[in-house]
């Protein structure tokens, strides 16, 4: 310990393929420990993370368990207050976090054990089967455009659908296709096998199995991000999931999105009509402490507005309702946007909660009070957005539990000090940044990552120089 | 295996069919309900601000007297009482400060003991559905009901959990196992009017309206409910619908104990039908439930 190896870097005029920055450890292992360090989660608080530190030198895994990073934001249309194309701003970000020299990418992973002491971490991971050997696959999508199963799509939610060999979406990085198991024709019955047959580089191995490595790192960055609150099953009065054409937040999302399944139209779910009445449900699942989530979900108000802004775009001559409690737009440039929304738009903001949604014939009738009028009002639209709930992503809990990290009521990681020292939790070298830390912005999220980079790299430097010290 | 039963006062009187009808049908399906001698008012309405606690000393001295004579469990028909014996069971269970200034007040020692069960979650929860299906002699076979919940037989949910508040099935499950086929309408929760009949009978009237109408543009032949005051609202206030919308065709509302007697094969001639405001007869008759 301690002697300070050559650091390996990016060559001037050395080939950097998406190829070497998977799977091979050997780069990953060639430096000390004390230079490596496990990002897990892979959207853009840690892809901001992973770049940061790779820049600065450090070696970094990022770890996601899904097979492509991106996280949440590549599913975003367009993103406020300036309704840039989150695609766009993205895209460029996971393709360098696959390029990077320093930054390994790890998909398909989960965090199975933690040992070791800060500065001197093992972790061990767990590489899911994906059905594909990825170091032959080129990434050439004949697989997927062959493959006769379809079902309900992860990544474009209720509005798309998916083959059973799939990537996430169309900008995926690593491009790499995987199997959903439980759609596979072979995997299930037997037959079919068309994905084996039409690659042309034979990648698909079916009898692929789950493995396991371990990664020695000095610190560990968790940014495992948010879920949507399971309001199709906790809420009965919204439809509990029955209407079709009540949809979700990130839902909408994928409708508004010009790569999303419709190609931005936004239309009904269930006949494929343009949307004429549209209307949009805020704090559903959020600040209800008796019966849902106590808090606010602090995003919902500013995508709320955008998804109002982007539908009248599309569709000029559509009404829009908004059921708001208060709105609460506290970010840069963000109360302009709504009250732009507001003037500009003719979008309707209804002070109050919807009580309740139900189908009658083709429309959608929402009951809910006015509470600046005190009148109970209905509304027959044609289609609802609900702005549910945002909540820590499934299995943060166990993986708060292999790292030694604290979790809040709610679920969220608890920080050390909630305004000195956010970042950190009460173990060194383990730091928590964006959503599963609290609900936050893009901006914040990216600030976080950020800053989670920085600190990391005042931790590692301290066991540094302890380690040379100790020489 | 026998029950101890409090009626209540309007089932002794407006609402007796409601009682007739339930007791008969125990003893068709091996339960005897045995009325609890020397009881008194439930209290009628649970009160809504903490400090208010002479009304509960009713229902907290019924609790007590069902304790007393050895009981650990008291059936309710009337979803008014149900709801106020209940809701006063979890103050004498709960709140040790409210418990003694009313048990020291009525100087009885009650705390909490007796589970209030209400008819509808005896028959689920003790009888079991499965049983009940095999019990029924003349299935409601091609009867579209309508199950009206109302408030009090739901709500506040954590206190009452019956069902679930927002949509709840034990009624709905009832029905399919008498033969009978529920249809779902999204009024099944709203508030039929309930008070407001007293002093505001545009408001009642209003509300019973957009319920019946709900009902009946989801295909209901009947709406069945628990509640005396649900009853007589969406009963009694049809006429009054029909004067401002002629469109509207009336609905018989009957009471689920009727409904379950006559999958009983108990005679239709005792079961009260004649004090419906919409008699439903003739459509029992048409769908040959009732010869």
């Amino acid at each position: 310990m301690g002697e300070i190896v050559e650091l390996t870097g990016l060559k001037d005029g050395e080939p950097v393929t998406c190829a070497c920055a998977l799977g091979d450890l050997s780069d990953f292992e060639s430096v000390p420990v004390d230079r490596r360090v496990m990002v897990i989660g892979g959207g853009i608080t840690g892809i901001t993370s992973a770049i940061d530190l790779g820049n600065a030198g450090y070696q970094v895994m990022l770890v996601d368990r899904l097979p492509s990073v991106g996280g949440r934001m590549l599913q975003l249309s367009e993103t406020f207050p300036t309704l840039d194309c989150a695609q766009c701003t993205l895209t460029p970000r996971t393709v360098e976090s696959g390029q990077h020299p320093k930054v390994t990418l790890k998909t398909s992973c989960e965090v199975e054990e933690l040992k070791g002491e800060p500065g001197d971490y093992r972790v061990r991971i767990r590489q899911k089967v994906t059905y594909v050997d990825w170091n032959k696959c080129t990434g050439c999508g004949t697989c997927i455009q062959k493959c006769p199963s379809q079902g309900v799509s992860l990544f474009e939610r209720d509005a798309g659908r998916m083959t059973a060999i799939y990537t996430l979406s169309p900008q995926a990085v690593p491009n790499k296709p995987l199997i959903d198991v439980d759609r596979c024709r072979y995997l299930q019955l037997g037959k079919c096998g068309v994905c084996a047959k039409s690659c042309p580089v034979g990648a698909i191995d079916y009898e692929q199995e789950e493995s396991f490595f371990e990664a020695q790192v000095g610190a560990i960055i968790v940014a495992t991000g948010f879920d949507i609150y399971d309001w199709k099953n906790k809420m009965p009065e919204y439809g509990g999931g029955q209407i079709t054409d009540v949809i979700d937040g990130l839902t909408m999302e994928r409708y508004l999105s010009a790569s999303g399944p419709t190609a931005g139209a936004v239309v009904r779910p269930s006949d494929g009509k343009v949307v004429k009445e549209i209307v949009f449900i805020q704090c559903v699942g959020s600040r209800n402490p008796e019966f849902h989530k106590s808090y606010c979900s602090r995003v919902c108000c500013m995508y709320t507005a955008k998804h109002a802004r982007l539908y009248k775009h599309k569709v000029h001559d559509g009404q829009v309702y908004v059921f708001y409690i208060d709105i609460r737009s506290t970010g840069k440039g963000y109360e302009q946007f709504i009250q732009q929304s507001v003037s500009e738009e003719e979008i309707v903001y209804v002070r109050g909660r919807a009580a309740r949604i139900y189908q009658e014939g083709e429309k959608i009738i929402v009951q809910g009070s006015d509470t600046l009028s005190g009148r109970k009002i209905e509304i027959a639209a044609d289609m609802v957005v609900v702005a549910a709930a945002m909540v820590p992503n499934e299995g943060a809990q166990e993986l708060a539990d292999i790292l030694g990290i604290k979790c809040n009521d709610d679920g969220f990681f608890l920080e050390d000090n909630y305004k000195l020292s956010p970042i950190e939790t009460g173990g060194d070298g383990i730091y928590i940044a964006g959503c599963c830390q609290g609900i936050k912005d893009i901006a914040d999220s990216s600030a976080q990552g950020s800053a989670a980079a920085s600190k990391v790299q005042v931790f590692l430097s301290s066991v540094r120089r302890q380690n040379q010290e100790a020489v | 295996m026998k029950y101890p039963y409090f009626p209540g006062c309007t089932l002794y009187t407006k609402a007796k069919k409601l009682d007739d009808a339930g007791r008969e049908c125990s003893l068709k399906l091996g339960f005897e309900l045995e009325e609890l001698p020397d009881w008194t008012c439930c209290g009628a309405t649970f009160p809504l601000v903490n400090d208010q606690h002479i009304t509960m000393s009713g229902p907290t001295r019924i609790l007590a007297d069902t304790k007393d004579q050895g009981n650990d469990k008291l059936v309710t028909l009337c979803s008014v009482c149900f709801n106020v014996l209940k809701r006063t069971n979890n103050v004498m269970l709960n709140d040790e400060e409210r418990r003694a200034k009313i048990t020291d007040f009525i100087e009885r020692d009650y705390h909490g003991e007796v589970e209030v069960l209400h008819y509808l979650q005896l028959l689920r929860d003790e009888i079991g559905f499965e049983t009940l299906k095999e019990k029924v002699v003349k299935p409601l076979t091609g009867l579209k009901v309508a199950c009206y919940y109302g408030c009090l037989l739901l709500r506040p949910v954590k206190e009452i959990g019956l069902d679930v508040m927002e949509n709840p099935t034990i009624f709905e499950d009832f029905i399919r196992a008498l033969g009978g086929e529920p249809v779902e309408f999204p009024y099944k929760v709203e508030c039929c009017g309930a008070f407001q009949a007293v002093h505001s009978m545009d408001t009642a009237t209003r509300c019973s309206r957009d319920i019946l109408r709900s009902a009946k543009n989801n295909g209901a032949d009947v709406v069945i409910t628990t509640c005396p005051l649900c009853q007589f609202n969406l009963d009694d206030r049809q006429p009054e619908i029909q004067k401002s919308d002629t469109a509207f065709s009336s609905i018989p509302v009957v009471y689920f104990t009727q409904l379950l007697a006559l999958a009983l094969d108990l005679s239709a001639d005792d079961l009260g039908f004649e004090r419906n405001l919409i008699d439903p007869l003739p459509l029992l008759k048409e769908k040959g439930i009732v010869a």
